[in-house]
């Protein structure tokens, strides 16, 4: 019973973690990538749109009261949303909702450190050959942050794994949700321990194959 | 072939120029070098002649377009009509060596397969067709910098504009570079501007030299006079280096 148990409560996590990491990821990268792009005076920042607002500094804000919530306020603050957009507030799916939308400011984040740390001279040589911004951003900036894209995307799935063993304890199921009925209501001690240790498992696998990916892509160049 | 009038440039916030008044010319099929100290201005000249900073007042021509007055696509259409060789060679560490001389010829829209015939070209003009699949990081500082003149060549520029091209490598490999500037300045007649602060390499390559002293120019003529009789401060310092290097 106990690996029934164990097994359903994994693939539950799993399924939470890879699909808000999937929405977060895009959307984080996208997010990430303006606030780089349209702060940069040889980039987007002169361009006409921002002139009229600074998208960077309006995003920048935005993400920063998505990063000062805690998660757990973040996922009941928004259940009105996540009603609207899969039905209902209980559940896996349900989960994916807050999930996705408290991992975005962070992969954000993480995308924009990545890409502020390509060397300025290169961004400057492309600049200097006539590359417009957006090949820049796509031929240069993109592919030079690569490997430290994929560690700042490996990070976010394991803040995903933490993220989600707390949707669990509202009702998301996954880990979380079986550390808490089991080992902790129930005083099951062993469902706790195992629990614990697959998470742990889960974790450094996550972290083993990001770090791989990115050594891979690096010792290419 | 490059010629600068009246070029003024005060960056907002600080209280001198970085440069004031600055006219000079350079003939074609002629390497003029651009020294002084640092802090002089000569960063600031390069990057305004690459378009990379808008100067207050003046004009810079290259050809006969006057860069100054471009902007957006028309300035990039300018731009891959310069060569342009960087003191840290600047490469993408994701391309390969051919990779990164086919660079600017897809900036170019270059087609595929003459790009590559060009790059493969160049790495052979500079010595480094065996080295064409490597990544900069397996290269040597003065291999990068070869790679970097080749793609400072891809697209057939008339200018070649050097910024501190030797000042990051031992003086050897600058003996080395050096003399492959000469060669592709007298072999494909490419006018080139070196800038840099060591007097020594102006005085075994170039035919005309500038001397910029707090953004203004102190000093320029013939290389071989400016340096046999100098008359500024700054270059009279500089000249008591030379013996030693």
């Amino acid at each position: 019973m106990l690996y029934r148990l164990l097994r359903t409560a994994l693939l539950e996590t799993v399924w939470m973690v890879v699909v808000s990491g999937a929405i977060s990821i895009v959307l984080g990268t996208l997010v990430g990538a303006a606030l780089v792009f349209f702060s940069d005076p040889g980039l987007g920042r002169d361009w006409r749109i921002n002139r009229i607002f600074r998208i960077d500094q309006v995003l920048s804000a935005i993400v920063n009261v998505g990063r000062s919530l805690p998660f757990l306020v973040l996922m009941v603050a928004i259940i009105p949303l996540t009603r609207l957009l899969v039905g209902t507030s209980i559940g896996t799916q349900a989960a994916i909702v807050p999930l996705s939308i408290g991992a975005i400011p962070f992969a954000a984040r993480v995308v924009e450190s990545s890409m502020r740390g390509v060397d300025r001279g290169v961004v400057e040589a492309a600049l200097v050959m006539g590359a417009s911004p957006l090949e820049v951003l796509f031929k240069v900036m993109f592919p030079e942050a690569l490997p430290s894209l994929v560690l700042g995307f490996t990070l976010t799935l394991v803040s995903l794994v933490s993220f989600s063993a707390m949707a669990g304890a509202v009702g998301g199921g996954g880990l979380g949700d079986l550390a808490i009925r089991y080992g902790y209501q129930r005083f099951r001690t062993d469902v706790m321990i195992a629990t614990v240790v697959v998470l742990v498992v889960f974790v450094q696998a996550i972290q083993w194959v990001g770090q791989a990916i990115s050594v891979a892509v690096d010792r290419k160049r | 072939m490059i010629s600068l009038e009246n070029v003024s440039k005060k960056y907002p916030g600080q209280s001198m120029p970085a440069l004031s008044g600055v006219s000079f010319a350079v003939e074609q099929g002629d390497i003029c070098g651009i020294v002084g100290l640092s802090g002089a201005g000569k960063s600031t000249l390069i990057r305004c002649m690459t378009g990379l900073e808008r100067v207050d007042s003046g004009s810079i021509h290259i050809g006969d377009v006057d860069i100054t007055k471009l902007a957006g696509a028309e300035l990039r259409q300018a731009q891959r009509r310069l060569g342009v060789v960087f003191q840290h060679f600047n490469l993408l560490s994701h391309r390969t060596a051919l990779g990164n001389v086919m660079f600017p010829l897809e900036i170019a829209r270059t087609p595929a397969r003459e790009a590559k015939r060009r790059a493969e070209e160049l790495l052979d003009v500079v010595g480094l067709a065996d080295k064409r699949d490597a990544y900069p990081a397996k290269l040597s500082g003065g291999q990068q910098q070869r790679v970097g003149i080749a793609r400072a060549l891809a697209t057939n520029p008339a200018v070649l504009l050097c910024d501190e091209p030797t000042s990051a490598l031992d003086p050897i490999t600058t003996q080395s570079i050096l003399e492959l500037i000469r060669q592709v300045n007298a072999d494909f007649g490419v006018t080139v501007l070196i800038v840099t602060h060591q007097l020594s390499i102006t005085q075994q390559a170039c035919g005309s030299l500038v001397v910029i002293d707090e953004g203004q120019i102190v000093e320029k003529g013939p290389a071989q006079e400016v340096l046999r009789t100098p008359t500024s401060r700054i270059l009279k310092a500089m000249v008591t280096t030379l013996s030693w290097s």
